[in-house]
């Protein structure tokens, strides 16, 4: 009986993982936005229309858009009466300098760098710590999720660990409270050299919605810079395991 | 034709008692087996503390009851009488410093803008013994989880008392809220607890839809509840998959967790988020449902009904599944109910309380939606409950998109809020009830955003089925709950 209903389960199951994460595009995902080329003179309808200001314009009224505090309401696209902003399913958006977050008008996005320090060092083997410090619940069940049956980061000698001693990177979600402050700290202390720490979802990148917030005090990031940064509200998780595996050179 | 609950009322006209026939009437309240859905409180002007009561009326109407207390007033605890009122109590002893003699435990909710050494100035019960034993955890745990600290005594592997304390995810939502524009607060309210966005952006749309005078049509209503349900399968197959890890039951999680991956994928082609972000707004939806894509919702919606029928046979008969979770973490009837206890833990443990059913207008209305309620109590109920909600979610949203197969997508203007006015919305989540209680000023700008998540109040509800337990039995008994820290600690 038990057998035969697991053998029903596993044949149900079929074969779910994706074979290809660096070319998958998830259906209907708000992505990677493109913005058109051109001047916008003085409307500023998006910029309005944003819940962090993430959108901004240079001196030649051109706009721009940054990754980092973006939440992908695509309240921007709404409200701009020419078309210029489109999101795409594109899930590919880290960066591995906060600048290269910023979406230019009529540009592509910086694409991160492999990094052969990383590559020689984490390209192997990378084992990563999370610390949720202010996070909703929706990046931490992301991150969870690339270990899923579906995105299986482990294929690629990435996995999550439960003690920062075990730790090559600190993957940090949440705008960075004042009640975590102290136990960010003592993960980070007792993460063994060498090590890392990145940046996931909005919130982490720039304090996103939660930007001077009562309870934020984003101290830690003063004195140790993320690495990495992975944009979202949350991030996908293609967008998270595509930065990771750039950043190490992983195929 | 809201599909939820909503209740508003100009302040002029908010019954505003003394101070002694307020305490009366939720005394009586209470004591007649009524349930009471928040009490919070605000400074006013000088050093006035104004208490507004929402109180759950038969028919799933409610009705505000207010106090204000001067310096000179003094307010008498109700925690000793009624238990379920503790966190109420402790938050607004913690916001407003309203002195409150005799509440027999005033620790801090979240430890609002102090410093975080405060945390280590309020010791953890104790029970004095020489066998007896403490276990300390967090705040960080060892998965890929939010942060909060458990405190076990333990009598060798039998948990006497458990003592949670959180507000380490403490950002300053409320806060926040009354600062920003209330018809674009949809991304921050969808924070509020990340894995309930749908259910957060419902009830708040619905209370500033209140307020703007604005009604919704039907085929808006049903998308927002379809929505909802997804959320809730999503939910669901989360906590099962977890579940099914804790206790080693490897075909279990990985079954669970690719069902949830359909479902949260479904959500993404709704509205581009695979949390369901956007998909509803203030004044409508942030969906659209063209044929093709109808098409694929519904082929969705089949497929996990015929796959999870197989993972749930297979799930439910395992002999290490029923010795694991069975008699594991029960909370009584009576504990629930003492404790306030709402959502699916009430639920599995025979308090029949949900929100979607007997409405009288709205999407359950048109479309009546299976009631699941279990007695148990325990684990095993705690996760056959949920498998019962998404069968009944799973069905009824394929009724419902049969019912009602085009959605409308242009959104209504929401106009100026109305000044002066108290309104409170109300939507069942996947874990139980999140509550919005709004009040505008006289300019309908928001002058007070009480957020509750149903965790608040379920939490003391683990600690108390956690007695008497093993210690190993802990992290099933916390997947079984399912709580939120940061809709807790907002």
């Amino acid at each position: 009986m038990t057998l035969l209903s697991a053998l029903r389960v596993r044949a149900s199951q079929g074969t779910q993982y994706i074979a290809d994460v660096r070319r998958a595009r998830p259906k209907g995902f708000v992505g990677l936005p493109i913005i058109a080329a051109g001047s916008c003179g003085a409307c500023g309808a998006c910029k309005d229309a944003c819940p962090t200001t993430a959108i901004r314009t240079d001196d030649d009224d051109v706009i721009s858009l940054d990754l980092g505090r973006c939440t992908f309401c695509t309240a921007c696209v709404d409200a701009c009466p020419s078309n210029k902003i489109a999101f795409t399913a594109e899930p590919k958006m880290a960066g591995v300098r906060r600048e290269d977050l910023v979406v230019r008008a009529g540009a592509a996005q910086a694409q991160i760098k492999a990094s052969s320090t990383f590559s020689s060092i984490f390209g192997r083997s990378l084992k990563m710590r999370q610390v949720s410090a202010g996070g909703c619940n929706a990046c931490e069940l992301e991150l969870n999720a690339t270990a899923n049956v579906n995105f299986d980061v482990q294929r690629f000698g990435i996995e999550w660990v439960a003690s920062p001693r075990h730790a090559d990177a600190l993957v940090v979600t949440g705008p960075l409270t004042r009640n975590m402050k102290d136990a960010v700290r003592l993960a980070w202390d007792a993460m063994p050299d060498p090590r890392f720490v990145v940046a996931v979802g909005a919130c982490a990148i720039s304090g996103g919605l939660y930007e001077g917030a009562a309870g934020v005090d984003r101290a830690f990031f003063d004195t140790v810079g993320p690495a990495l940064y992975v944009p979202g509200c949350p991030p996908h998780p293609l967008t998270f395991v595509n930065a990771i595996l750039d950043l190490l050179a992983v195929r | 034709m809201s599909s939820v609950v909503v209740h508003q009322q100009p302040l002029a006209l908010v019954p505003t008692l003394g101070p002694a026939a307020w305490r009366a009437d939720i005394v009586a309240h209470l004591g007649a087996g009524k349930r009471i859905h928040t009490l919070y409180a605000r400074r006013g002007s000088g050093q006035q503390v104004l208490l507004t009561a929402v109180l759950e009326d038969d028919g799933g109407s409610s009705r505000f009851r207010r106090t204000q207390l001067g310096p000179h007033d003094v307010y008498h605890e109700l925690s000793s009488q009624f238990p379920a009122l503790h966190c109420f109590e402790r938050e607004i002893h913690e916001q407003t410093g309203l002195p409150m003699p005799g509440h027999p435990w005033l620790k801090p909710l979240r430890y609002e803008g102090q410093d975080q050494s405060a945390m280590n100035r309020h010791s953890f019960y104790k029970i004095e013994g020489r066998e007896l034993h403490e276990v300390a955890v967090g705040p960080i745990h060892a998965g890929v989880i939010e942060p909060g600290s458990f405190r076990f005594m333990c009598l060798g592997e039998e948990v006497h008392h458990l003592e949670i304390q959180l507000g380490y995810q403490h950002r300053g939502v409320e806060q926040r809220l009354c600062q920003i524009d209330p018809r674009r607060a949809g991304p921050l309210v969808e924070t509020v607890a990340g894995d309930t966005s749908v259910a957060w952006a419902w009830a708040w749309a619905a209370a500033v839809e209140a307020l703007g005078g604005c009604t919704l049509p039907i085929d808006v209503e049903v998308a927002r509840a379809v929505a909802l349900e997804l959320e809730r399968v999503a939910m669901h197959l989360a906590g099962l998959a977890g579940l099914a890890a804790d206790i080693g039951f490897l075909q279990g999680a990985s079954s669970y967790g690719r069902l949830r991956t359909t479902a949260i994928n479904t959500s993404m082609r709704l509205c581009g988020s695979r949390f369901g972000r956007g998909a509803v707004r203030v004044g409508g939806i942030g969906m659209q449902l063209p044929a093709d894509l109808l098409a694929d919702v519904v082929a969705n919606i089949a497929l996990l009904r015929t796959d999870l029928a197989i993972i749930n046979e297979h799930f439910l008969t395992a002999h290490t599944v029923v010795h694991r979770l069975q008699g594991a973490g029960v909370l009584s009837t009576a504990q629930a109910r003492e404790l306030g206890v709402v959502g699916m833990a009430a639920r599995s443990a025979g308090v029949a309380i949900d929100g979607r059913q007997g409405r009288d207008q709205g999407a359950w209305h048109v479309l009546p939606l299976a009631a699941s309620t279990l007695v148990g109590g325990d684990c095993w109920d705690r996760a056959r409950l949920r498998i019962l909600e998404m069968e009944a979610s799973l069905a009824w949203s394929h009724d419902a998109l049969q019912l009602h197969p085009r959605w409308g997508s242009a959104r209504q203007t929401v106009g100026p809020l109305q000044p002066q006015t108290l309104v409170t919305a109300v939507v069942e989540g996947w874990r139980g009830e999140v509550v919005h209680c709004l009040e505008t000023g006289a300019g309908g700008e928001l002058v007070h955003c009480k957020v509750q998540d149903p965790s608040l109040r379920n939490w003391m509800g683990l600690a108390i089925a956690l007695r008497g337990n093993e210690i190993s039995d802990f992290p099933i008994c916390n997947k079984s709950f399912d709580l939120s820290y940061c809709g807790n600690d907002l």
